[in-house]
């Protein structure tokens, strides 16, 4: 009885806790709808004379487009319009392609899904498992070496690290041609679709990723490193080998588990920074996803495009990060009961 | 009129006692931190770094900077004249590098200051007073770390317009959430502590409280945070620069990689002109990554328990 009422308290204190998550994640979605509708009032220039610039285009129709941009109106006004607008999906028009912005959008997520997807899993997987191999053989050689260029990679900008390779597997040096594409998503003439298409997109996929992996994986290693140090005083680590089990189940089952938490948190938290990743690699390697549209969008500039994808940026990473939460309390009991 | 020319001399003793016993803490630290190899090494190389960027206006003649009084071929090899080749313009790589290390140092240091002055206020105030201020700050703090930096910062520098001081305030605006929630935890461990409670109850007001007893208290760890984020705003800029949205007046090292990227070097495989600027900031981030860390083990107790 006693441990019933327990449970089913804790489990609607768990409800409360991942309430209060859920609303935390819609205050932060309004306040990105703030910003960015107030952001982009701030700034000067009139966006129907922008969306129409360098074209002949008559006076009348630049007012319909004031009209429809609702620019006449009051603020509270045209700021409901533009939250309903948003939600409808409709982020108005591109200056640059002279077309709605969700659809240009729309066009650009699958290459930049792709490419974080594959460099996130890959980062993950090895920086955890350097760091797990650090710490448990501290001081070895492989320990201090990892630890090195870990920290080497750390404090490199991932499209420096980006464009040296390039040069040396793209362009190639010297006499010798580099064995893989410099750019682009696939080569001009492929079917995308055959298998000759999905092998042609893997090679350009390489580099970008590579590049992306080797810059996100540093990070991983180094706290999966500290958080196994932090976990190997513990007493239920000697309990463990006392029992007389051998060392790699102890590191497994006993000493990772724990260790992994503190890890999976800030693989989530780093989202917004694989984002920031992205834009920059996509920008050097011109892989044709969400980075390179926002390159493009911020040389242009094309404001409406660079607050959709501010828009959708930020909407995605707020989106993960509340499913993390609701993940993170299923792994780990203590959080679902404090 | 006797009474207050007792208490005189009595408040400035204690007030020179504090900073005798503050002082001897400096030292103790210091001397710790000279044990570790990896700080000193950090050390002499920020060192470095800085008396180059101090000395730069010397080293480098501006006529060298000027596109049109550029006297080398454009994108040369190193040779004796250039000893790390030229860029798009003819100019010397070598003089540019150490002219960029001016703009990434400053830049670092003004959004540095920025952001832990705003981080620390925020997590101070969000400790020391508690209740809803708390929560409304802490909400607002989250909702900077949740929203991805590059693409804030690209859309803020966009809309400000580049410029040497707005870069600094965009990477300032947007890097001071970690040490917000860093300054509170802190801030609420050092709360809870006897003599605080003793201050209140002595009648210390809330700005006695947190100037005389919690800033002291936190602020060996914002400092070892400060040297940490330099090192983040470093990069920062690096990254703005080279998507475009630095200074176009002035050169950097992020401002040299996007022009070096935007005119080709890449594909012809002029390294001369990618390396050096690539390395300096491997270096200057590596050293205050450095000397950041020994100063954390030195300064903040979790860490140090773990040794």
């Amino acid at each position: 009885m006693a441990t019933a009422a327990s449970r089913s308290f804790s489990l609607t204190v768990g409800h409360r806790r991942l309430g209060g998550k859920l609303v935390g994640a819609l205050l932060s979605l309004a306040f990105v709808l703030v910003f960015n509708f107030f952001l982009f009032r701030v700034r000067p220039g009139d966006p129907a004379k922008n969306l129409t610039r360098n074209r002949l285009v008559p006076a009348e129709q630049v007012q319909v487009l004031r009209e429809s941009f609702g620019l006449g109106k009051p603020l509270p006004q045209q700021f409901a319009t533009y939250v309903r607008d948003t939600l409808r999906g409709d982020l108005g028009i591109s200056y640059k392609f002279r077309r709605p912005v969700s659809e240009v959008i729309a066009q650009r997520i699958w290459p930049t899904v792709l490419l974080l997807g594959v460099s996130t899993m890959l980062s993950t997987v090895i920086g955890l498992w350097i760091g797990i191999r650090g710490a448990w053989r501290r001081g070895s050689v492989f320990d201090r070496v990892s630890l090195g260029s870990a920290l080497a990679l750390y404090a490199m900008p991932e499209f420096w690290l980006g464009i040296l390779l390039l040069i040396a597997f793209g362009v190639g040096v010297g006499p010798f041609p580099g064995p893989f594409p410099t750019g682009g998503l696939s080569s001009p003439d492929t079917e995308l679709a055959s298998l000759a298409g999905i092998l042609d997109v893997a090679r350009h996929l390489f580099l970008p990723c590579l590049t992306l992996t080797l810059a996100y994986l540093a990070e991983y290693a180094l706290v999966m490193r500290s958080s196994l140090l932090d976990e190997m005083g513990q007493d239920y680590l000697v309990t463990a080998r006392a029992k007389g089990l051998r060392d790699a189940l102890v590191l497994r089952r006993h000493a990772v588990p724990n260790a992994l938490l503190p890890t999976a948190t800030l693989v989530f938290l780093n989202l917004g920074f694989i984002v920031s990743g992205a834009i920059t690699i996509e920008t050097v390697y011109s892989w044709p996803g969400l980075g390179l549209l926002s390159y493009e969008a911020l040389r242009t500039p094309d404001y409406p495009l660079l607050q959709g994808v501010f828009l959708l940026f930020s909407a995605g990473v707020i989106v993960a990060n509340l499913f993390a939460d609701m993940l993170y309390s299923l792994l780990d009991p203590r959080v679902r009961s404090g | 009129m006797a009474d207050a020319g007792d208490v005189l001399p009595a408040r400035t003793q204690v007030r020179s006692i504090a900073w005798t016993r503050r002082r001897q803490a400096a030292a103790r630290v210091w001397a710790e931190y000279r044990r570790s190899r990896m700080g000193m090494v950090g050390l002499v190389i920020l060192v470095l770094f800085v008396v180059t960027a101090v000395l730069s206006p010397v080293l480098v003649d501006p006529g060298q900077l000027d596109v049109t009084k550029a006297t080398g071929l454009p994108m040369s090899a190193p040779s004796a004249e250039f000893p790390l080749g030229t860029d798009e313009s003819g100019r010397s790589v070598l003089a540019l590098t150490l002219v960029g290390s001016r703009v990434s140092i400053l830049v670092g240091f003004l959004a540095t200051i920025m952001s832990v002055v705003i981080g620390s206020a925020f997590g101070i105030a969000a400790g020391h007073f508690g209740g809803w201020s708390e929560s409304v700050l802490m909400r607002v703090t989250d909702w900077f770390l949740v929203i991805p930096f590059l693409p804030l910062a690209i859309v803020l520098a966009t809309i400000l317009g580049p410029s040497l001081l707005n870069i600094a305030f965009v990477i300032g605006i947007t890097s001071w959430p970690g040490t917000a929630r860093l300054i509170r935890a802190q801030t609420l461990a050092v709360k809870s502590r006897p003599y605080i409670e003793r201050a209140r109850a002595l009648g210390a007001g809330n700005w006695h409280q947190i100037t005389r007893h919690i800033l002291p208290n936190v602020f060996p760890l914002i400092f070892a945070n400060t040297v940490l984020i330099v090192a983040v705003a470093i990069l920062s800029e690096t990254t703005l620069a080279f998507l475009g949205l630095g200074d176009p007046l002035q050169v950097s090292w992020g401002s040299m990689l996007d022009s070096a990227f935007s005119t080709g070097a890449a594909s012809i495989g002029a390294w001369w002109y990618l390396l050096p600027p690539g390395i300096a900031i491997v270096l200057i981030v590596l050293a205050f990554t450095m000397c950041g860390q020994a100063l954390e083990a030195v300064l903040n107790p979790r860490l140090r328990e773990r040794q």
